[in-house]
């Protein structure tokens, strides 16, 4: 039985049944993942994954993902298992501890079978700047798949796993979603705990989750998220079971098109998905209404002030003094850090620290940084507004299908436009997903849905009764036909 | 010419919390190097900072010991630099909003009472420590400090001279240590100050350039290197050179202060807001707590001493100015122990031996359970004061419990005033020429009567009992 591009719901169905055992599941995932071209993974954790499929298969493992096979994005710290954010920094680093994010998801009983590849600490979207090597977009080998959890996205694009955890702090899941044509949600800042996730910007990253369908991505949110002592910044509310409201009519719902996110720049395809999806939509009974959001043009230019400051501050720690990787042949302590972080970190990430440090420097804070955080503020302020009418925002969640290998490395600018439509929600810290919606010649295109504060289920209730409408989910890069 | 000093300190009181700010681990003083740190103190990627609500606590009772400001809600910054000891490449510190702004501090200087203003008292993390000198062709690094929370303590530039600036440190001393805020252990860097040292001359209204002797850890040597850096500031100006806006660092074996290399802390800190801490919010209820659980400073105790206790003036201030020395005092003494002749044990006897040892009463073998137990041996007539002391210095070298003392060497007191008057007896028919002397008028004898009598009894006789019998049988 090949389980290529099998759910994750279907899985655990099979498995609960015992037409298949844990142990057959994770041994056909090793060879799929070993006959893959994509890069997909950095580590796998083959030896562990499969002594864990025998406890399950044995019966010694209980959970809701108990027995199944799911992917870590590398930047989750793993005990025991090298952790290396996709840089040289850290090639050789082995945590003695697990993400919250990793210990919720094996407390359920979940497998990880290894660790995905991914933009230098996150820091892309492409997933061209890894050490490791670029990932490539199962539907053409020639285009990448988005960034920076772009290991994770292919991974489950080519049907390797069911299911991979991810990271977004301007669009990192949602638009290597889009470009791969999977379903990838980001909660709201603060849902899930980021205990074990190696901080970019550590006031916007959020770990979400990556998955075939909304409904999984529901299912692997009720383990993702939870309230930690261990972050300070880890919102207190009471864990919502996400698959609850799934099935909810959308009847009379408002969805809010943003008024400023000019769409008539963008390809035909990408257009005419839109046109497509407002009409399904429609068809369920949601309304549309264009909200104005003034400020979001601020936040592109917004986000490469605070990324970057948060980046230059938090990577400093990558020193070669306590771990990672340490230049040999040093003179002196400066010698020593100037050599090891110069060959230990790759261009994307020197250039973020750089203008994270220009823009904190005595002099420059109060027109940039500063000036940035009002400007964040301001975005925040016009999702407020527009959630005062609207039940969920919808754009495209990229300007583009997959673009090729190369193509934008030399263009700093228009790689950070990739983003374009996904900054804002990190910026005002609000849940957003992107569902597959249509295809550009044979390539997949995104719809983005933007929830209000804690409105995860809200979204998912409007992906998935769209899902239940339309079989765009359902393609994969083997399905033939894409048009 | 005439100059003027202007002096501004900047002390670091290390907290005395059981774990450190942002950490579970413990801030134990003098363990193996590196055994007191936890994930978040080695920097792993990926960890992050929770801060410690008892270093809060711990500010807050400071704050409102010198009348401050307490703000309720306060936040935390960055402060970046690159240091090996600093194993996140920043420390963690309040730069925008402190908990702590205002508040004065009073000090004595010769009897002249002046008040100095504080600026702010914030939190921070401290750094782990760099040691250069256990290897020869290496320098290693313990973090068994990094963590540890500081409270800066930062004063207006209203000191005068190096004497202000020690009777200032005194005086901040005595405080964190009376509110168990600070254990005030200067040789192991709990209580630690830089110094900001200008001159002017004298009606000048501008300040001087100011130079900034870091990292001091005695009241001596914080007057030494003032008044080094004083005398070289003059000669500075009085050469026609600049002083230099310069950090520097104070030579103890050399009494010098000497610049550190500036390269290295001509830093851009590039300070923010730091994303993973939230403002730190101190409830209403909070501050009631913190409010009811305010401990009696020195200046109270000493009233309340000298009015409830009836407690000599001069006593009542000794004890009360040593948090020490008053917990032992108001355990040791209850409703069957006589408060005066504690205090009066406490400060004259106890006080000499405490000063020949050099160590304060908690380390010392009297427990407050014996001591109140030799009081009351007193006040019940059991032994004289006298007794007391042999007793007490037995307790104090070998810490045995004041009544198996008292028992086994024998030095119960002789109540028996028909014993006594046998002894006082035999010792007059002994001493047949100075009895015929007192009775010719020499007074002064009689004490040589009593010291007899004492002697005979190896000084177990009741003292009252000894002179009545003896007035009564010389009459």
């Amino acid at each position: 039985m090949s389980i290529k591009y099998k759910t994750l719901s279907e899985l655990k169905e099979l498995l609960e049944k015992k037409d298949i055992s844990s142990f057959e599941l994770v041994e056909e995932t090793f060879k799929n993942i070993s006959s893959s071209k994509t890069n997909s993974f950095i580590t796998l954790n083959e030896e562990v994954a499969l002594t864990k499929a025998k406890e399950f298969d044995q019966g010694e493992c209980e959970g809701d993902l108990a027995g199944l096979p799911i992917a870590q994005k590398d930047l989750f710290c793993t005990k025991n298992l090298r952790t290396t954010c996709g840089s040289r920094i850290l090639e050789n680093f082995i945590p003695p501890y697990n993400a919250t994010v990793v210990e919720n998801l094996s407390k359920a009983g979940s497998i990880c079978v290894g660790k995905t590849n991914m933009d230098e600490f996150a820091m892309g979207s492409s997933n061209e700047t890894s050490y490791f090597g670029a990932v490539k977009n199962p539907w053409d080998l020639e285009r990448v798949p988005g960034g920076s959890s772009g290991g994770s996205a292919a991974a489950v694009a080519e049907g390797l796993v069911c299911a991979a955890t991810g990271t977004d702090t301007g669009g990192s899941i949602r638009q290597p979603a889009a470009l791969c044509g999977i379903t990838g949600i980001k909660p709201t800042y603060g849902r899930a705990s980021r205990w074990g996730m190696i901080a970019f910007a550590s006031s916007l990253d959020q770990a979400g989750a990556f998955a075939r369908n909304a409904e999984d991505c529901a299912l692997l949110l009720n383990h993702i998220c939870s309230h930690d002592e261990k972050d300070s910044t880890s919102l207190s509310n009471d864990k919502e079971n996400y698959l609850e409201n799934i099935n909810n009519d959308l009847k009379g719902k408002k969805i809010g098109i943003v008024k400023e996110f000019d769409i008539s720049n963008l390809s035909k395809e990408v257009q005419d998905s839109f046109e497509q999806s407002k009409k399904i939509f429609e068809s369920l009974g949601a309304n549309f209404v264009e909200v104005s959001m003034p400020n979001i043009k601020l936040s592109v230019p917004t986000y490469y002030v605070v990324a970057p400051a948060e980046c230059s501050s938090n990577l400093s720690r990558f020193d070669g003094v306590k771990y990672g990787y340490r230049a040999e042949n040093v003179n002196d302590l400066e010698d020593l850090y100037i050599k090891s972080r110069s060959e230990g970190f790759g261009d994307e990430v020197k250039r973020r620290i750089l203008i994270g440090t220009y823009v904190l420097s005595a002099g420059f804070y109060d027109a940039y940084y500063k000036k940035a955080q009002q400007s964040r503020r301001m975005i925040k302020n016009d999702f407020v507004k527009a959630f005062s009418e609207v039940d969920v925002i919808m754009s495209p969640s990229s300007p583009s299908s997959a673009f090729k290998i190369g193509s934008k490395t030399e263009d700093p600018i228009e790689m950070y436009l990739e983003d374009l439509f996904t900054i804002s929600s990190n910026l005002a810290g609000v849940p957003a997903m992107s569902i597959p919606h249509g295809f550009s010649k044979n390539l997949p295109i995104g719809l983005q849905l933007i929830g209000n504060y804690l409105e995860e289920s809200e979204i998912l209730n409007f992906a998935h009764q769209y899902q239940k409408n339309t079989d765009w989910h359902i393609r994969n890069p083997d399905s033939g036909d894409n048009s | 010419m005439s100059w003027e000093t202007v002096i501004g300190l900047e002390v670091h009181a290390q907290l005395s919390t059981n774990t450190k700010l942002f950490s579970s681990a413990s801030t134990k003083f003098g363990s193996e190097p590196n055994t007191q740190v936890d994930l978040v103190d080695l920097g792993l990627p990926g960890v992050l900072p929770v801060v410690n609500k008892d270093a809060f606590k711990k500010a807050i009772t400071f704050g409102l010991a010198i009348n401050a400001d307490i703000n309720q809600e306060s936040t935390f910054d960055r402060k970046n630099y690159f240091y090996p000891d600093l194993p996140k490449g920043y420390q963690i510190t309040q730069m925008t909003l402190p908990i702590v702004e205002g508040g004065s501090i009073e000090i004595n200087v010769d009897g002249n009472i002046k008040t100095i203003n504080i600026t702010r008292a914030h939190l921070e993390e401290d750094a782990g420590k760099s040691i250069h000198d256990a290897y020869p062709d290496k320098s290693v690094i313990d973090l068994n400090r990094a963590g540890t929370p500081l409270l800066e303590i930062v004063s207006e530039p209203e000191i005068s001279s190096a004497k202000e600036a020690v009777s200032y440190m005194k005086a901040l001393h005595q405080l964190v240590t009376f509110l168990d805020v600070c254990d005030g252990d200067m040789s192991q860097g709990s209580l630690r100050c830089d110094a900001n040292v200008s001159i002017r001359k004298v009606g000048d209204s501008e300040l001087g350039t100011r130079t900034e002797i870091k990292n001091i850890n005695s009241f001596k040597f914080i007057e030494k290197a003032i008044n080094f850096e004083i005398k070289r500031q003059i000669k500075v100006l009085e050469n026609g050179d600049k002083v230099i806006q310069e950090t520097r660092l104070y030579d103890s074996l050399k009494d010098e202060t000497r610049p550190m290399r500036s390269k290295e802390f001509a830093n851009d800190y590039r300070y923010f807001p730091d994303p993973d801490l939230l403002p730190v919010i101190i409830s209403d209820d909070e501050m009631d707590e913190i409010k009811d659980s305010f401990p009696e400073l020195p200046n109270d105790k000493s009233k309340r001493y000298i009015s409830e206790l009836k407690i000599d003036e001069n006593e009542a201030q000794i004890i009360s100015s040593s948090r020490e020395l008053s917990i032992f005092f108001e355990l040791a003494v209850d409703s069957e122990s006589d408060p005066k002749l504690a205090a009066n044990l406490l400060v004259g006897e106890i006080g000499s031996l405490l000063n020949k040892d050099n160590i304060k009463i908690n380390e010392s073998n009297l427990s407050s359970d014996n001591f109140n137990t030799l009081l009351k041996r007193i006040s019940d007539g059991t032994i004289s004061k006298k007794i007391a002391k042999t007793v007490l210095a037995d307790i104090w070298d070998s810490g045995k419990d004041a009544d198996e003392i008292i028992k086994n060497q024998g030095l119960v007191q002789i109540q028996d005033e028909s014993i006594i008057q046998d002894i006082a007896q035999k010792i007059l028919e002994a001493n047949p020429d100075q009895v015929a002397a007192f009775k010719a008028g020499k007074d002064k004898l009689f004490g040589f009567f009593v010291g007899q009598v004492m002697k005979e009894t190896q000084g177990k006789a009741n003292p009252k009992s000894v002179n009545d019998i003896l007035k009564k049988l010389l009459s």
